[in-house]
């Protein structure tokens, strides 16, 4: 049995350091992109959040005080049992989003859409999002927190088979320059792509591909990841960097998810997540230890299973590929 | 004060910031800003536009420079205020209440994100001598905490809630900061858009046009959609 007590202190925990420590694999991307910048201005940007990073460190304060619309992915395994079970856990990611706003601050951006009601304190109705899945082994559960803007950078189209690879490469193109000018879209970024699905399906697949994957990681299936690397290297062949700024930096990593869809479409979307990639998990366990990290591991081989059985039976398993 | 870091010019202003030292500035030069900054935005501007009512403090003390920010902020038990990390928001949404905000307030800096149009610049900045600087990024919201020494107010707190409250700043080497517009009302971001744009045309040769449109679509990717 996890203590509930445990999870949201874990969970305030995690607000804290997602808000103010950038994640390292990002980090080592950044400064990779910074030393081949040629373009002086948008050099410029890159060393500036550099030495914001150091500072936030140092201070303890957020890196960027848009602190997003702070939300949790929770995967739990098969065994786990939660003090007081999941309506416990909920509250208990409600109440750590609570505070933590007022403790790190956070800023209070969570509103009603239509009157603007303000709490101050990033819940309300549907907020934070919570995002579950599930692995078949494992009595723990693993909690991660995922603080990004929501205004630019974003986009969905419904592209037909026949629009084919030229379509994504069109619509990412697109994207990139909309919310590329003037910086928009906070890059250089880790750009997660949805491919599939239903259209909201799509939608959660891109977000989720930008937020918890981690910079060099690919897609398993080779050929995605050869999409994945030309799509970054499209991304930085525009011409633009930091702010919009002349230069080569747009995509830190381009990450893609897929998930089958209707035989007559396929639904695109496209997350750039920010110069901040505000993310940071915990998994916890019920003998009372928890282990931080900044890879949510998210996508695990279960997740991304395509057969009716799990683990898939070896005489089926190639039957539904 | 100005020194050089690389290509770029370094410049030291206070606030509030004089003519003579606007007239000075020109588009891509480094800022940091001492003096007082308040922030004011959509909430804010609807209150001393639309509604007609003034800010409890005359805007001669608040300065001349306006922030297009909400801070990630509280207000602790006891009442004072406390800010971490300081961040702009996209100013192109504000344009609307800026000729009616220069007048009433007589702000000559506006600090943001992204700017506004060169169109906006001629029309509304040049006539009154104001000029705009971006924060950089985005963002920074670390390094220009750490320039805000003192929180001497929050004006509308209860009000607007901390997001749209009108805070007003003591600050110290706060930045850094980017000439945007200069006050001839030339856009920083409009001439790195023109030399970006020379490569579009390239990108996208070859690619098949999509098979479903959109009403309101263009094609023309010279074009800023802001």
């Amino acid at each position: 049995m996890i203590p509930i007590q445990l999870i949201e202190v874990s969970a305030h925990e995690l607000m804290t350091r997602a808000g103010i420590d950038i994640p390292a694999d990002y980090l080592s991307g950044l400064k990779a992109m910074a030393e081949v910048e040629e373009g002086d201005l948008s050099s410029f940007v890159l060393r500036a959040m550099l030495e914001n990073y150091e500072a936030a460190t140092v201070d303890r304060r957020p890196m960027c005080a848009d602190t997003g619309v702070p939300r949790y992915y929770v995967k739990v395994g098969n065994e786990t049992q939660i003090e007081g079970g999941f309506v416990a856990l909920e509250q208990a990611l409600r109440s750590a989003t609570a505070r933590a706003t007022h403790d790190i601050p956070l800023r209070p951006n969570r509103v009603q859409p239509l009157w603007r009601t303000d709490y101050n304190n990033n819940v309300g109705i549907n907020a934070p999002e919570i995002e579950y899945s599930f692995e078949p082994d494992g009595d723990w559960i693993e909690i991660t927190t995922v603080h990004k803007g929501g205004l630019f950078g974003t986009d969905y189209r419904m592209l037909f088979p026949g629009d084919g690879i030229d379509g994504i490469k069109r619509f990412f193109l697109d994207t990139m320059i909309t919310f590329g000018k003037r910086g928009l879209a906070c890059q250089p970024a880790i750009v997660g792509v949805g491919l599939g699905g239903s259209k909201d399906i799509a939608m959660v697949l891109g977000k989720q591909a930008a937020c918890l994957r981690i910079v060099g990681n690919k897609n398993p299936d080779p050929r995605i990841a050869e999409l994945e690397a030309e799509l970054k290297d499209l991304g930085n062949s525009i011409g633009m960097g930091a702010m919009g700024f002349v230069g080569k930096s747009m995509v830190v990593d381009c990450h893609i998810e897929v998930g089958y869809t209707h035989t007559g479409g396929m639904p695109m979307s496209i997350h750039a997540f920010c110069l901040s990639s505000r993310r940071a998990t915990a998994q916890i366990h019920p003998d009372g230890r928890v282990v931080h990290r900044t890879d949510p591991n998210w996508f695990t081989a279960y997740m991304r299973r395509e057969t009716v059985e799990w683990p898939p039976l070896k005489e089926h398993s190639r039957k539904f590929a | 004060m100005a020194t050089t870091q690389g290509t770029l010019k370094e410049v030291c202003l206070t606030t509030p910031v004089d003519d003579t030292a606007l007239r000075a500035l020109e588009i891509g030069n480094i800022v940091y800003l001492d003096g007082v900054i308040y922030t004011a935005r959509e909430r804010v501007y609807q209150r001393v536009i639309g509604d007609g009512e003034m800010p409890p403090e005359d805007f001669t003390s608040l300065g001349n420079v306006n922030f297009h920010c909400s801070p990630a902020a509280t207000a602790k038990q006891d009442g004072t205020l406390s800010v971490g990390a300081v961040t702009a928001t996209a100013s192109f949404r504000f344009s609307n209440w800026m000729a009616d905000w220069f007048r009433i307030s007589g702000a000559k800096v506006i600090i943001g994100k992204g700017g506004m149009s060169g169109k906006d610049y001629q029309a509304l900045f040049v006539p009154v001598g104001a000029i705009y600087l971006t924060t950089v990024g985005y963002g920074t919201g670390a390094l220009l905490g750490r320039g805000i020494k003192r929180v001497r107010s929050a004006h509308w707190l209860d009000e607007l809630g901390i997001a749209q409250a009108m805070w007003v700043f003591e600050v110290e080497r706060f930045g850094p900061l980017l000439v945007e517009s200069d006050h001839t009302g030339q856009s920083l971001f409009e001439v790195n858009n023109r030399s970006v744009n020379q490569g579009l045309a390239e990108l996208y040769k070859g690619l098949k046009p999509l098979s479903l449109s959109r009403y309101g679509e263009t094609d023309d990717r010279e074009r800023e959609l802001i």
